[in-house]
């Protein structure tokens, strides 16, 4: 019998993910994207901070129609990590752990998150 | 370590189909997991037409059924066929349950059944469990005591206390939430995984037990208990109801209350 050689089963390619799971896997998505809108906002401080042609040169792409896709990607990120983070916050305090109260505080988090950034964006 | 895809021996391929008898009004395709460790090949999917007329409501009947009438070659272990014995748990329509507890016509289409996720398969549906039971005896699950045993009978517990361990003591260790966490499935050789970290705290919130705090020392770290990101597959997936989710949170709480 060879018991190295065993095969492993398949996982990612056949389970069904429910939705608490794609959330959770959201947040971490967008925690790696809020780091590269942050090293974009970095490089954004020291183009205005490097006078007015590197300012004008950053405004001017941020400005631009990727930029804009950008900054809006950026915003869903941040309110949506910021809706998930705050799920975390009540779990670690004991909330919300049963089945109809997590799924309660993901589509409050999901609404959120599609407010906040419309909001963001109105004003 | 994270790895999406499956290693190259591990690649599922098409496998047999077996048709229906002639006649068969009420046929379901049932797609099972195949693997033969003498044969040296891969894995395969092969599929089975059955009549669900002649043919009990659980998909454990439609196993026995394939395994009697089609294909006794088909492996997979059960037991109590009641959702007591945990021997039937496998991957049914792309979530964890236990055979003999899932209605086949809950199954919309086609049900692919494979064995539990992302472990080593010893044969068809049966995976290897050596590594989880390693885990649960590393958490000693039975009551330790310093105090000697009170000599007129048994150590005593009121009705609130006994009512702690209500959703903890019901564990079957079926071990489909513990295959069904990716945290389990990234790190299963350091995170001790949901079935196992619940059966912690059935001890841990057990007032008979008397071992609490090195309990608690044993878990405090960062693989054993801290790769459960709060994903809930484990409890989504529970075919007893319970909430492996909620009873790690509480062991979480209790470390935190135990620092502050």
């Amino acid at each position: 019998m060879t018991t190295r050689n065993r095969p492993l089963s398949p996982h990612l390619q056949i389970y069904r993910l429910p939705l608490l799971a794609l959330m959770s896997i959201t947040h971490r998505i967008t925690g790696v994207g809020l780091v590269v809108g942050l090293l974009v906002l970095a490089w954004w401080l020291c183009a205005a901070a490097g006078g007015a042609a590197s300012f004008n040169d950053a405004q001017a792409l941020l400005g631009s129609f990727i930029g804009r896709l950008f900054l809006f990607g950026w915003s869903v990120a941040l309110f949506f990590h910021m809706g998930h983070g705050v799920r975390h916050l009540l779990w670690d305090c004991g909330w919300g752990f049963e089945l109809d109260k997590a799924y309660l505080s993901a589509r409050v988090a999901l609404v959120a998150t599609v407010v906040l950034t419309l909001l963001a964006w109105i004003i | 370590m994270v790895e999406f895809a499956l290693p190259a021996n591990s690649r599922v391929q098409p496998g047999k189909v077996h048709k229906a008898p002639a006649g068969a009004k009420n046929v379901k395709v049932f797609k099972i997991y195949r693997y033969d460790p003498d044969s040296g090949s891969n894995p395969r999917l092969d599929s089975y037409e059955i009549d669900l007329d002649a043919c009990g409501p659980m998909v454990l009947d439609a196993l026995l059924k394939i395994k009697n009438e089609i294909d006794s070659t088909l492996t997979f272990r059960r037991s109590c066929r009641e959702g007591i014995c945990g021997s039937c748990a496998m991957n049914i329509d792309g979530t964890n349950t236990l055979s003999c507890l899932k209605p086949i016509e809950d199954i919309k289409g086609e049900a692919a059944i494979y064995p539990l996720p992302h472990m080593p398969v010893v044969k068809d549906l049966i995976p290897d469990l050596t590594v989880p039971y390693a885990q649960l005896a590393s958490i000693k699950p039975w009551m330790q005591t310093q105090s000697p045993t009170p000599p007129d009978g048994e150590r005593l517990q009121s009705p609130e206390e006994r009512e702690k361990l209500d959703g903890l003591w019901e564990c079957i260790l079926c071990f489909c939430c513990q295959t069904s966490c990716p945290s389990y499935w990234w790190n299963g050789d350091r995170y001790l995984g949901p079935a196992v970290l619940l059966q912690a705290a059935r001890w841990i919130h057990d007032s008979r037990d008397e071992m609490t705090g090195e309990r608690l020392d044993a878990l405090e770290d960062p693989f054993k208990l801290y790769r459960c990101h709060t994903i809930m597959n484990c409890t989504r997936t529970c075919p007893k109801g319970l909430n492996p989710a909620k009873a790690i949170g509480s062991i979480k709480q209790k470390l935190l209350e135990r620092g502050a």
